[in-house]
């Protein structure tokens, strides 16, 4: 018979407000092997802590049932307390009393008997409990950062600087993300490039970071500390080693394809570097518009080429490495608001998107840098800035606020002034949120100092007349209706999560929110880890945010990602499956559900009359099972029991549940 | 100018008419820009979501909007807080009506097990008519 300690929790009033704490303490020192029950405000504590450890020595305990709050919160804390008084941690049971109990309830009359129930049940399986012990596991010190944004960048920096290899994988010919699509930053007006570039270059030269650009993670097995990663590089047609990036190809090469870079404003080579500060400076081939592998003849870069660096040949590649710790830096992209009729996006050439507008701003854009109609090349004189288009639109967009486009808006006004002296701004807004250092400085500058006129209200309708654009919308602070002949229209399209990142959280294995972008472990605490230890994430692949914001996040995962890289060994699951092999059937289903490959057929011998039998049977790797459980409830013959989970500790839980009734 | 207090039957009467709620709105004004005859308005249609919210039934009985509607649903359409708008001013033009005639009560006061015993509107409304 087992030698039983209970202690309950009051919890302040969280669990004595709706448990009978005294009557519940009467009811434990009935259970069977229970010789010691006590209880404390707050077992948490200190003082609460002493009290078990204390207890354990005094009353030879040789297991430890606590009634208290989840075993998510406090679990490892108890642990400690029973080890501490010299007690194998494992055999102690927390009977989860407020989030299964108290807090549901409102009845002490009936929460009291459950809580009874809950901790007979916890005192019957402590009853079986098992010493164990953590296997202790390797690290790889090799981190991942998926997505070479500024996000990925940063986070690539730190974790280099801390003495760590880094591999960061960009799906784009080069590094750089959003941030190199942008003219200059709010609210201090720097040049995004030159702010951008320096850590594009010292990503690039560092020692311990690789850049696997035109790359996309294929395939990531395995478990913290050691994740196995499968990167798919795609072929370049161009050899980086040999290639100088003198620039011939592409200046010669005939055909033309839509940039991505720009936005669809214009058009590049089919072979190409994305933008003229790109990181690698190695151009790709388009296959899907060049003329050679459409129709077989051109070859004009081969040709042209110095040093003999263009390759028709090759082929993707895959890349395997193991990594300690992940960083998912995946970014955003921008809200397609064809979908809205009444704002004629896509109808008409000076109907633009936010990050579109930018695109004029730039030196290297579309049009040179020159701020000008993309209809007629005249500078515009009246322009008109729409926001939230998609963003608190829970009819047609997304329930959320994108966050950014108060601030680029009022950016893009002050920009238009300086560049075009004589042209008006309006914005139509709904609120203009401006949280952030400097920003509501940088907001009221707008329309104090430029001359931007900030209309509270939304636009109906905007349709092309004569030479302009028609903008019919509202301003209701005085509730007139507002007519504006426009020349240019900037629709401050809703940051949403990047198409594919479904694709990407599945094939990394972290969850996302219902607008697809992913989903922190806790959304106050645990800010950049997510549910499955040792991958973090960073930027607006997690929620629509700045570049301050989306550096702190990035510096943070780092931070995350060096903690895990620098420890010797990391405390493995000690609660792992366990075949009795014996019982096994070997019919291997355990195999094929097991989502970390911890489970794998062995071929064993019985002795079976007067012979030899040789038969197979599954065997589970205990470095590798992360006691998740799907096996042992898979089990026909039910012959694989989860350490301090067992068949045998569950029935004697719903016994003890059962039989009180 | 005051903000009304409590519940006002018009407005209650006009949600249960419509299955709108008011507080849904955020006052961005689309509605108002996109209506078609909003310059003919006394209110334009994101006021009149405003003056529901703040209880205002008076002067929304007064309000001419209602009757100047012309039901084309723009608004409806246009609403990013999926308010239908031309349910909310059928609604208002139904329950302005019901209650001019100073009803003893109103479906405001009814609770769900009488609601589900009365007559089929179409009864009551005859009920109304002739009963002068």
């Amino acid at each position: 018979m087992p030698r039983t300690g209970v202690f309950i929790c009051h919890c302040g009033s969280n669990i004595a407000g709706t448990v009978d704490i005294d009557k519940t303490v009467e009811a434990s020192r009935n259970f069977p092997g229970v010789v010691h029950a006590d209880e404390y405000r707050y077992l948490c504590s200190e003082m609460g802590q002493d009290i078990i450890t204390k207890a354990i020595k005094e009353n030879d305990l040789d297991r430890v049932v606590v009634g208290t709050c989840s075993p998510r919160m406090h679990e490892n804390t108890f642990r400690k307390a029973a080890a501490e008084a010299g007690l194998n941690p494992y055999l102690l049971e927390v009977a989860n009393i407020r989030e299964h109990c108290s807090w549901v309830h409102k009845d002490m009359e009936e929460a009291t008997p459950k809580a009874i129930a809950l901790l007979r049940a916890a005192a019957a399986k402590a009853a079986l409990n098992e010493a164990l012990e953590a296997p202790r596991l390797d690290v790889e010190k090799r981190a991942l950062v998926i997505g070479g944004g500024i996000a990925g960048i940063q986070a690539a920096l730190d974790i280099a600087e801390a003495g760590y290899v880094v591999d960061i994988v960009e799906k784009d010919p080069s590094i750089g993300g959003r941030m190199a699509q942008l003219e200059k930053t709010f609210p201090t007006l720097d040049c995004s490039a030159c702010i951008l570039t320096p850590k594009m270059v010292e990503a690039a030269q560092h020692p311990n970071i690789n850049l696997l650009t035109y790359s996309e993670v294929d395939e990531v097995k395995g478990f913290v500390g050691q994740f196995d990663v499968k990167i798919k590089q795609k072929a370049r047609y161009v050899d980086p080693v040999k290639c100088t990036g003198c620039g011939i190809c592409w200046e010669k090469c005939p055909s033309k394809a839509s940039s991505e870079f720009e936005m669809g404003l214009a058009k590049r080579k089919s072979i190409y570097v994305p933008f003229a500060q790109a990181v690698p400076m190695v151009p790709v081939i388009d296959r899907d518009s060049c003329l050679y592998f459409r129709k077989g003849r051109c070859q004009i870069c081969e040709q042209e080429c110095p040093p003999q660096a263009i390759d028709y040949e090759q082929q993707d590649e895959i890349i395997e490495r193991r990594y300690g710790a992940i960083v998912v830096a995946t970014g955003f992209d921008q809200l397609d608001p064809t979908i809205y009729g009444e704002y004629g996006y896509g109808q008409h050439p000076d109907i633009l998107t936010g990050l579109e507008f930018e695109r004029i701003f730039n030196a290297s854009g579309p049009t040179g840098g020159k701020v000008v109609k993309l209809s007629d090349g005249k500078p515009p004189k009246k322009v008109v800035f729409i926001q939230c288009i998609g963003s608190r639109d829970k009819a047609r967009g997304m329930n959320y606020c994108s966050k950014i486009c108060c601030m680029y808006t009022a950016k893009q006004a002050i920009l238009l002034k300086e560049k075009v002296p004589d042209a008006k701004s309006y914005v139509f807004y709904i609120d203009v949120r401006t949280g952030g250092k400097g920003y509501e400085e940088f907001q009221r500058r707008a329309a104090e100092e430029y001359d931007v006129a900030y209309m509270r209200g939304q636009v109906g309708k905007i349709f092309p007349e004569d030479d302009h654009l028609v903008v019919r919308g509202i301003d209701s602070l005085t509730n007139r209706n507002i007519e504006i002949k426009a020349d240019m229209v900037v629709l401050a399209a809703a940051t949403v999560a990047r198409a594919d990142a479904p694709e990407v959280g599945r094939l990394v294995g972290i969850n996302s929110d219902s607008y697809h972008f992913f989903n922190e472990a806790h959304p106050k605490l645990k800010p950049v880890e997510t549910h499955t230890a040792g991958i973090f994430i960073a930027g607006a692949c997690q929620a629509p945010k700045d570049i301050p914001e989306t550096v702190s996040q990035a510096s943070a995962a780092a931070v995350k990602a060096i903690g895990l890289l620098s420890k010797e060994k990391l405390q493995g699951e000690a609660c792992t499956a366990e075949v009795i092999q014996s019982e096994c059937s070997g019919c291997l289903n355990c195999e094929a559900i097991c989502p970390y490959t911890a489970i794998t057929p062995v071929e064993i011998e019985e002795r079976y009359k007067d012979g030899v039998l040789k038969r197979t049977v599954a065997e589970v790797n205990p470095a590798l099972c992360q006691g998740c459980g799907s096996c042992a409830v898979t089990c026909r013959s039910g012959s694989i029991n989860l350490k301090g989970f067992s068949n045998d500790q569950i029935m004697a839980e719903v016994d003890a549940i059962c039989l009180q009734r | 100018m005051t903000t009304g207090t409590g519940k006002s039957r018009l407005i209650e009467d006009m949600k249960m008419n419509s299955g709108q709620d008011p507080n849904g709105c955020y006052q961005c004004g689309k509605c108002s820009a996109a209506c078609p005859v909003s310059a003919a308005l006394d209110l334009k249609p994101h006021q009149v979501l405003r003056y529901l919210q703040m209880g205002l039934e008076d002067e929304l009985a007064e309000s001419k909007t209602p009757w100047v509607c012309a039901s084309c649903f723009t608004c409806a359409a246009r609403c990013p807080r999926d308010i239908d708008l031309a349910r909310v001013m059928e609604g208002l033009r139904l329950s302005i009506l019901r209650n001019r005639g100073g009803n003893k009560f109103g479906p405001a006061e009814l609770t769900p097990e009488q609601l589900e015993k009365l007559p089929q509107q179409a009864l009551v409304s005859g009920f109304r008519k002739y009963n002068k």
